[in-house]
């Protein structure tokens, strides 16, 4: 007899919007390095120094959309830690 | 100017505050649950030891240095935390299922409970917190210095090494009070985390404040600030790519590598839901702790006069511009930083040098006598005292001119050793001991040579010559450019080597190697935390007796609590007492419990000792693998038990149908036999009363009358021997008469007495003489007389217009079986099944000339015979099969 599988096929919607959630949390550090790595692809101005002031703006901005995104996503998924998220691939 | 007295003053007042605090929380752990003091906002500030000295200070030297560079460190742990998913959760859930005490415990434990891993992790983590605890020392007896500066000679510092000892020490003594005052079950320290959490707070407030008065007393708000920027010499600052990146990296690993944040991310962790909460709450503490650190570097830059360390303005800033209570302010948060650090990195590398070097040393001379929590604690003790002593050391040696940044950069790469293994370790099932054993020595072993050596100055430790030609004029071999990397960031260099020699070896030897049987067990456990409810068991035998396990838990975890635990796992086997029975379950519990005191590797051994198998044999797994194929075939049993059950019910209804249909022929047979007496007795009256009347009935009519009366009497004396008859053979007391004859005889005498039944009807019989020949030695007369019922039977019944018999004999084996077959229309499938009870007759009883006991007769006969009667449905008619043993069977001869 086939054991049933472990995880369904398919989820209701409100499981679906979750996973992706949680989906879109793994993927977060990954946009974090990839945009705070982008300033060494910045090539120094030939006639003066490079914008110090604009750069630090730059980062402390990616800085803090990593935070508020990170924030909402606790918000909504981490609430629920221990009812669905323990998917596959974790 | 602050008077040095009030200013050691004040820091004694401090550390009496926290000391406070620590201990009104201890107190309070101890009489009911923390609530909001194990919230996630302790959690998330208790991380906060991340921000040592070295960010306090360092950061804004780092950027006066190396620009925006300083961000790296703060950067790499925020993208850990915002991807908490990936490793942090794993991280923590292992850590607390496998009640872990400290990094070098987990991976010990992940790798077959090995204490030699364990010792080595522990060595390297000592060794590379070395660096980092210098850097505290020395970053708090320049800010000391700051304030004890006569101001007649500027900023000129007075001897600081006093003041570094005096430091270490008092550190030590707050460490040895609060750290280890009791060997705790899970290895946590509520009161001093939550010390720590305060000293957070004062740090960031300290920092902010000092930013807020620069960014908007000393300048005009944010626009005039980045004006400013533009203008100083840090805005020539250029990205070093490799640099940028690679300290990203080694900055991420640290988060969760370095000892003491391990201690506060995994150990002192109550509740894996403060993780959802510190992945953006702390990158949020790193992100306001480093928003000020440019303005007051540029600000500071512009000032102050050259030539100033850098590393001081946060203290020197306020100081100049004549705020001493903003200067006062910020020396705290130093304080706070530095204090913080030093006290959780000692107590996280007191645990495991304790439970990793002293306690396996000490169990290899000794058995387990005494009490063990004394040794604990007092190895602990000794274990910071010499943490901080060492640390003191290379701030004598090294420490003196080195930039704060530097120093914290080498430990960094120096942890970042243990990654290769940890990450294998929670990832790949095929990580193994060896694996992590050559991995860690290499990356331990180029970080030495590379990087750690070197940071004490070119002469010191390795020889000049060494760093100009390479150790035996071996010249890729150079610790600043090995195997010809020339031009490499020194940093970088040794992280490269370091990491990429490690993973290397570690992922080579770890494919190569085979691991044993417990390390397979605990990489299972760590690979697939998240999808095993139930931990695999360790220990298979229960040879250990409960009492010397008892004894030797007291040791460990104190008479109280190891008495509590003994009988609550009694009580939980249903025993009373304190002794419960040794079940693998419960010494896996135990064992696991005292882990939480001692680590794995050492609980393991101690219960190794006790229970005399060492480990987890290949026998015991196949045990468990039994037990599982035992489980399995219990179920199949199950099943075809309940198979049989179903079986069994359905043959009971179909009995019981039977019996019910048995009741009603047996009411239908009473009314029958009634009716089958009284009309031969009604008849037989009737004619005797005729023949009683006085006068004279002719001759002729007289003798016919006695005829019909005879005849009545005959038909009612053979109904009567027939159920004599059926009485006589059911209840045994047949006498069997053996004799031999062949079956054409029989057969034949058979025919000739039936055919009185019905003579009238011309009955074609089928026979095949020379298969008849079969000579039987039984009760011949009891045979005939089945065969002349059958026989009769046919004639009385058979429907056919030309009706015919066949009998047929086949000699098969020692049995012989004799069908006797018509070609009338059968017997109903209905009824089959009730033909050979006693009371059985299917059709009218006008054409029935006997009371249908004949079938249950031959039934009982053949059965003392040794043989079978029964009805073959589907060929073409009634058919009946006898079977029978040639010869009559000894025992029912015997019975008979």
């Amino acid at each position: 007899m086939a054991a049933p599988p472990r995880h369904p096929t398919f989820l209701a919607r409100r499981s679906y919007r979750r996973r992706r959630l949680v989906d879109l949390g793994r993927l977060l550090p990954f946009a974090g390095l990839f945009l705070c790595g982008l300033p060494m692809l910045w090539a120094p101005p030939e006639d003066h120094a490079r914008d110090l002031a604009a750069t630090g703006l730059y980062l402390f901005g990616v800085w803090g959309g990593l935070i508020a995104v990170a924030a909402f996503l606790a918000r909504t998924v981490g609430a629920g830690l221990d009812e669905d998220g323990e998917g596959p691939g974790r | 100017m602050v008077p040095f007295d009030v200013l050691v003053l004040v820091c004694l007042a401090y550390v009496a505050f926290l000391f406070a605090v620590a201990f009104l929380v201890e107190r309070r752990a101890r009489a009911r649950p923390l609530g909001w003091l194990r919230s996630p906002v302790i959690y998330t500030l208790s991380l906060s030891i991340y921000c040592t000295a070295w960010t306090f200070y360092g950061a804004v030297g780092y950027a006066v240095r190396s620009g925006l560079e300083f961000l790296t460190i703060y950067l790499g742990p925020t993208l850990v935390f915002v991807g908490w998913w990936l490793l942090l959760r794993k991280l923590v859930r292992v850590g607390k299922a496998q009640r872990v005490t400290s990094i070098a415990d987990l991976i010990s434990s992940r790798f077959g409970k090995s204490s030699g891993l364990g010792a080595l992790v522990t060595l390297l983590c000592v060794v590379a917190a070395t660096p980092y605890i210098a850097l505290q020392l020395q970053s708090m007896s320049l800010s000391f210095a700051v304030f004890a500066a006569d101001s007649s000679e500027g900023w000129a510092l007075p001897d600081r090494n006093a003041t570094g000892l005096w430091v270490a020490g008092g550190l030590a003594l707050f460490t040895i009070l609060f750290g280890t005052r009791n060997l705790d079950a899970n290895e946590q320290h509520h009161g001093v985390v939550t010390a720590i959490a305060v000293e957070a707070v004062v740090k960031l407030v300290a920092l902010l404040t000092v930013g807020v008065f620069v960014v908007w007393v000393v300048a005009d708000g944010p626009a005039d600030v980045f004006a400013r920027i533009r203008a100083s010499e840090i805005a020539a600052w250029e990205i070093q790519p490799g640099r940028w990146a690679g300290l990203t990296f080694a900055a991420a690993a640290a988060i969760f590598c370095l000892p003491r944040m391990f201690q506060v991310l995994v150990v002192e962790n109550a509740d894996e839901r403060h993780l959802v909460t510190a992945s953006w709450a702390f990158p949020l503490y790193l992100f306001l702790m480093s928003l000020f650190v440019v303005p007051i570097a540029v600000v500071g830059l512009e000032l102050l006069p050259a030539g100033l360390n850098p590393d001081l303005y946060v203290l020197t800033l306020p100081l100049s511009l004549g705020r001493e209570d903003l200067a006062m302010l910020a020396f705290l948060g130093g304080f706070s930083s530095a204090t913080s650090m030093v006290i959780i990195e000692a107590i996280a590398l007191a645990t495991m040098v304790s439970n990793h070097i002293v306690m396996p040393l000490w169990l290899r001379a000794a058995r387990v006598t005494g009490d063990v929590r004394g040794l604990v604690l007092n190895a602990r003790r000794l274990s910071i005292l010499a943490v901080l002593g060492l640390g003191y050391a290379y701030y004598r040696i090294a420490g003196g001119g080195a930039a704060l940044a530097a120093m914290g950069l080498i430990a960094f790469v120096g942890v970042a050793q243990v990654l290769p293994a940890l990450i294998g370790g929670l990832y790949w099932r095929g990580a193994t001991r060896l694996g992590a054993l050559a991995g860690v020595s290499a990356g331990f072993a180029v970080w030495l040579y590379t990087l750690f050596l070197p940071s004490f100055g070119v002469g010191v430790v390795l020889p000049e010559a060494v760093f100009a030609e390479g150790p035996l004029g071996v010249g890729w071999l150079r610790p600043r450019s090995l195997f010809g990397a020339e031009g490499m960031d020194p940093l970088l260099h040794a992280l490269f080597w370091s990491l990429a020699l490690n993973a290397g070896v570690f992922c080579l030897v770890s494919a190569l190697s085979f691991p044993p049987p417990v390390e397979r067990v605990q990489a299972a456990q760590f690979v697939d935390v998240f999808d095993l409810s139930r931990r695999t068991r360790g220990w298979a035998r229960g040879g250990a007796e409960a009492e010397e396990l008892l004894v030797m838990a007291q040791r460990i975890l104190g008479p109280g609590s190891a008495q509590e635990f003994f009988r609550a796992e009694a009580d939980r086997q249903g025993k009373e007492g304190f002794l419960p029975d040794t079940t693998p379950e419960f010494i896996d519990r135990l064992e696991r419990r005292l882990a939480g005191s001692v680590g794995a590797a050492t609980a393991h051994a101690m219960i190794g000792q006790i229970i005399g198998g060492a480990a987890v044999s290949v026998e015991d797994l196949m045990a468990v693998a039994n037990e599982t194929a035992q489980i399995m075939e219990y179920s199949s049993q199950l099943q075809e038990k309940s198979e049989e059950l179903s079986r069994t019910a359905r043959a009971l209804a179909e009995a019981n149908e039977k019996l019910t249909q048995i009741s009603i022929q047996k009411d239908a047979f009473l009314s029958q036999i009634s009716h089958e007496l009284r009309t031969p007795m009604t008849s037989i009256r009737a004619f005797s009363e005729i023949l009683m009347e006085p006068d004279g009935l002719p001759d002729e009519l007289r003798t016919r009358y006695a005829r019909i009366i005879h005849d009545e009497a005959i038909r009612l004396t053979r109904l009567l021997d027939d159920l004599l008859d059926l009485s006589v053979l059911e209840h045994g007391a047949v006498q069997l008469q053996e004799s031999a004859a062949t079956l054409r005889e029989l057969i034949d005498r058979a025919i000739l007495a039936s055919n009185s039944i019905a003579p009238e009807r011309e009955f074609a019989i089928e026979r095949d003489p020379p298969a008849e020949a079969v000579t039987v030695m039984t009760d011949t007369g009891r045979l005939t007389q089945v065969l002349i019922n059958l026989v009769s039977n046919a004639r009385k019944y058979c429907d056919a217009a030309h009706p015919r018999l066949r009998i047929a004999v086949r000699a098969q084996g020692e049995a012989v079986e004799v069908d006797v077959v018509d070609n009338g229309s059968g017997i109903p499938r209905e009824s089959q099944a009730l033909i050979f009870e006693k009371f059985a007759r299917l059709t009218d009883t006008t054409r029935a000339g006997g009371a249908g006991l004949g079938l249950a007769i031959c039934r009982e006969i053949m059965g003392k015979l040794g043989g079978t009667i029964i009805y073959v449905p589907g060929q073409g008619g009634a058919a009946f099969r006898l079977r029978f043993p040639r010869q009559l069977p000894r025992q029912v001869a015997g019975v008979a």
